[in-house]
């Protein structure tokens, strides 16, 4: 069975969220500890919502540190799939296995709320399952979700196809209504949204699932 | 002359004589600072405590009652239910922020100190109004304090409630309540026992903040700004980070079986803690002074026994033990320092300056007295020399309002500008959330994750203006509407929380709105087989002079058998047909919100009628349990049958068109047992054959449609215009940004 490896660090508070997801698809999750240098075997990586290490300085921006990061990196870097939410993507992007920043909402308002997303590219390993064009009810939770990045860098995600996807009515002032990006090898993958919160029909939306779904499979593929 | 230390410190004369008969001699500067938190009011609940004693306590659900750190109730499958609810109102008047933060900080602690992880809370807030300054400046730092420390903490803020009242200017009322889930067999209570056992500090340094917070700021009411500024220091500061990893750390601890009881440190800190443990557990606790990892130096052990420095627990731990409490702790990079033992020493609570026997005793006190021998009070009490004038003056009597449409367009708030900076989902089990009549929580197993299939109802409700009124009927209709409201979401109520938000105890007239609240309450929660399974009472709500409207805000918790969709909510569709459930020529509009808009605060509360509440109630959640049955519920309660049926036609995008309703009294009333249905043309004929069958009356009042809001003879107005009235209240007067944090 396909196993995602889910990473816990001090401050983490989207885990069992995403666990509780990847199990109701049929896959196999387990915890992964910050302070631990190797990753088990596992065929997937989310890092879930949160406030890594509180969130202190910036976001992720002290998760970067963490021993677990040399580990995941390792794992992206021979095509692993790793998934990033929400504090997940701030952790990516301060990695740099993302490009751009996530910075202060463009209201300066911490947003619950639902949002609406519009499939961009299904090239990629949360996208796979999906549509192009497909739009998605996908709720949002966070204070620094503004994506931004350097005119060059945008032109480049756009060019080679790397934004996986946008917000119907940006709601955060995201350049280019970005919620979501992938690295060049399509593996990597971070987003604003929370696909586990719309995982169930009693939460009011199953969209989340084709991510999840995509990740499983991209795993398998991986394994 | 310099003023006696006792006094000072906030005893009075007779207290400081009641310290030197229980000791037997003189109490030191140390013991009496002891004393003075420990029998302040907010610890002690000496003026209420009389009263209290009234409220029913017990039913079959029931594992923990009051005076323990949270109720806790079996929700059956093996898995416990702990609930609390808490005021933090006056450290949030002069620093929002903080203040309100640090109220949730306080409760999260008192429900995993259970052995329950935390997973929702609840905010009841009420400010001053609007157009006032300082009262927008209190409301946007408490809901910031609370997006900020929730959110980062970890625990999802799930509804609650916004009241704007000049009532409340200069005292507003910041109340939360926390819900947590735990394997029944994992309760723990907050006693110490084993001599020889070890008390283990866990998390923060013991810093200067917070010192006197129960005495100095909780229990005296706001009198000039100056002064009130300068009690800023006695407000606490959180850190949610350290929160959140103080929570996986004790919760490791209690899966482990490593403690034997634990205790949080909220009001009184170090000195509440290590007393209420020995005292529960019938021992003797020896705290050496000198261990307790402090955040400057040069602290008195005064500061460091009554500091109320945030995110600190102390557990009793078996010394074999010790290592893997460490262990764990460091893993979590939790702080955690032996700073006592537990002793048969009669149980005498010994602060000592030093290890060993021959260290220097700093106080010696029978732990039992700080608790157990604190004055218990019959303050008089008096009803308002002109209540009987009052209660006749009808605000029937009132002229007929020129303009229905300004009236119901200015009692409309959409609350989403506060819970949209809150994160409400986390934890996946949000099937209603805040703005619902009630808020849903799925019910899984919290060892497993497994779902149960079952759900968890949730509501708090208070209304002052019925209170103002009424204290006795306005505090019955109170749990009644609560009742209500979770019947709107198919949840039955199980167990009650209440927090009873009044003014200045020593003023008679407030003492006898407690004592009517206590009443109402006691009379409603019998009728309903509603058990108190905690409370919190919080005096001295005044500011210059003037007490607040009593506030009994009252929390309850329910069971959705059968959770298998989401609840209707408050909406129709275009064509179904709009039905009353319940009486449905109520008039009376003493003590509504379109009464107090007019400056009418007296005349006489509607009386419930209890068995036509609870057929209301049961035929409304068999409605809402019948999936697909209805369209959508809501019930009637503040601004009446019109605030109703605005806010159902503002959330589903579709107006109506109502008949039968031929008097801005029908539309306004506040009487209780009322809710409105949707419903299909189809389905009416049976609607109306179930309540009949339920002895409910049922009432045709209209049709959902267009794009009007329409009340004939009275009202039609475009729905897009109360829509905007009730979107941009908030925003408008807030503004769309943060100032701190």
């Amino acid at each position: 069975m396909t196993k995602v490896g889910v990473v816990v660090f001090p401050g983490t508070n989207c885990e069992a969220d995403v666990i509780e997801s990847v199990r109701a698809l049929g896959g196999e999750a387990e915890m992964v500890w910050h302070g631990d240098a190797s990753l088990p075997a596992v065929d997937a990586v989310v890092i879930p919502g949160g406030f890594a290490h509180g969130d202190y300085l910036r976001p992720g921006a002290i998760a970067q540190f963490s021993a677990i990061m040399g580990a995941v990196k390792e794992f992206a870097d021979k095509g692993g799939p790793v998934v990033g939410i929400c504090n997940g993507f701030q952790v990516l992007t301060e990695t740099g296995l993302l490009p751009g920043a996530l910075q202060k909402n463009a209201g300066l308002k911490f947003l619950c709320q639902p949002a609406e997303l519009r499939v961009a590219t299904t090239n990629s390993a949360l996208t796979s399952a999906a549509e192009v064009g497909q739009t998605l009810h996908i709720p949002i939770n966070h204070f620094e979700g503004n994506f931004t990045c350097s005119p060059d860098t945008l032109a480049q995600l756009h060019d080679e196809d790397r934004v996986v996807v946008t917000y119907v009515d940006n709601p955060n002032g995201s350049m280019g209504d970005i919620a979501g990006v992938c690295n060049q090898g399509r593996n990597v993958v971070g987003l604003m949204p929370h696909p586990e919160r719309a995982s169930n029909a009693l939460l009011g939306s199953e969209d989340g699932n084709v991510m999840f779904t995509s990740l499983l499979q991209s795993a398998l593929t991986n394994a | 002359m310099n003023e006696p230390l006792h006094r000072a410190l906030g005893l009075t004369d007779d207290e400081a004589e009641s310290i030197t008969k229980i000791l037997g001699r003189a109490p030191n500067p140390l013991e009496l600072s002891m004393y003075s938190v420990m029998w302040s009011e907010h610890c002690s609940y000496k003026s209420s405590r009389i009263h209290l004693k009234r409220l029913p306590t017990e039913g079959e659900h029931v594992l923990v009652g009051p005076g323990e750190n949270a109720g806790v109730i079996d929700m059956g499958d093996g898995i416990a239910a702990a609930i609390r609810i808490e005021s933090h109102n006056h450290p949030s008047a002069i620093e929002p922020y903080q203040g309100a933060a640090t109220g949730a900080g306080g409760i999260l602690r008192d429900i995993f100190t259970m052995g329950a992880r935390p997973i929702a809370l609840m905010d009841p807030l009420r400010f001053g109004p609007l157009e006032d300054p300082r009262s927008r400046w209190i409301a946007e730092g408490v809901v910031n304090g609370i997006s900020g420390y929730g959110n980062s903490v970890g625990v999802p803020t799930v509804g609650g409630e916004t009241v704007f009242d000049e009532t409340y200017t200069g005292n507003p009322l910041v109340n939360v309540l926390c819900l947590g889930i735990m394997p029944t067999e994992r309760l723990v209570l907050g006693q110490a026992t084993g001599v020889g056992n070890l008390a283990v500090l866990l998390g923060s340094r013991t810093g200067r903040d917070g010192i006197g917070g129960v005495s100095v700021l909780a229990s005296a009411g706001f009198s000039d700004d100056e002064a009130d500024a300068a009690k800023r220091p006695n407000v606490q500061v959180g850190d949610p980070f350290e929160e959140k990893r103080l929570i996986e750390a004790c919760l490791k601890l209690l899966d482990e079986g490593l403690a034997v009881g634990i205790q949080d440190l909220g009001g009184a800190g170090l000195c509440c803690a290590t007393s209420e443990t020995a005292s529960r557990g019938g021992v003797g606790m020896d705290v050496d002074i000198t261990t307790i990892p402090l955040r400057e130096e040069g602290m008195e052990p005064f500061e460091i026994m009554t500091s109320e420095s945030q995110e600190r627990m102390l557990a009793i731990v078996e010394p074999g033990n010790l290592d893997r409490v460490m262990e764990i702790c460091e893993k979590w990079e939790v702080l955690a320092s032996v700073i006592g033992t537990v002793t048969d020493n009669a149980g005498a609570l010994r602060i000592l300056d030093g290890p060993g026997d021959d260290a220097i005793v700093l106080a010696d006190v029978p732990a039992s007295s700080l608790h157990d021998e604190a004055p218990l009070y019959e303050r008089p009490l008096a009803e308002p020399a002109d209540l009987a004038d009052r209660r006749q003056r009808s605000a029937n009597d009132l002229p007929a309002p020129e303009s229905i449409a300004d009236d119901l367009a200015a009692m409309l708030i959409d609350p989403s500008w506060v819970y949209s900076q809150y994160d409400h989902q986390l934890f996946l089990n949000t099937v209603a959330g805040p703005g619902s009549d009630a808020t849903v929580l799925r019910l899984k197993d919290p060892a497993t994750g497994a779902d149960t299939g079952r759900g968890m109802g949730l509501t708090t409700d208070g209304n002052h203006r019925w209170c103002a009124v009424d204290p006795k009927r306005g505090t019955a209709n109170t749990v009644a509407e609560s009742v209500l409201n979770l019947a709107c979401v198919g949840a039955r109520p199980l167990a009650l929380v209440n927090c009873l938000n009044f003014g200045n105890p020593e003023h008679p007239e407030v003492m006898w709105q407690l004592s009517e609240a206590i009443d109402g309450m006691t009379e409603a929660c019998l009728a309903f087989d509603l058990p108190v399974v905690g409370g919190n009472v919080s005096l001295y709500n005044e500011s210059k002079g003037t007490n607040i409207d009593p506030t009994p805000v009252v929390g309850v918790l329910g069971m959705v058998d059968d959770l298998q969709s989401p609840p209707p909510g408050k909406r129709w569709n275009d064509g179904d047909r709009i039905v009353l459930l319940g009486d449905p020529d109520a008039t009376e509009l003493s003590g509504s919100t379109w009464a107090f808009r007019q400056g009418h605060k007296q005349g006489s509360l509607p009386a419930i009628d209890y068995d036509a509440h609870a057929a209301v109630a049961g035929l409304t959640r068999d409605l809402v349990n019948d999936p697909g049955f209805i369209t959508g519920v809501h019930d009637i309660s503040s601004g009446g049958l019109g605030v109703c049926l605005a806010e159902m036609a503002i959330a589903s995008g579709v107006g109506c068109t109502v008949a039968r309703v031929g008097s801005h009294a029908l539309l306004f009333s506040e009487a209780p047992s009322r809710v409105v249905v949707a419903v299909s043309a189809d389905n009416l004929p049976t609607l109306e054959e179930r309540a009949a069958a339920a002895g409910v009356p049922v009432t045709r009042l209209g049709l959902a449609h267009k794009d009007q809001f329409a009340v004939k003879g009275l009202v039609e107005v475009p729905l897009a215009t109360l829509a905007s009235a009730s979107a941009d209240r908030l925003p408008n007067a807030l503004g769309g940004g943060t100032t701190q944090g």
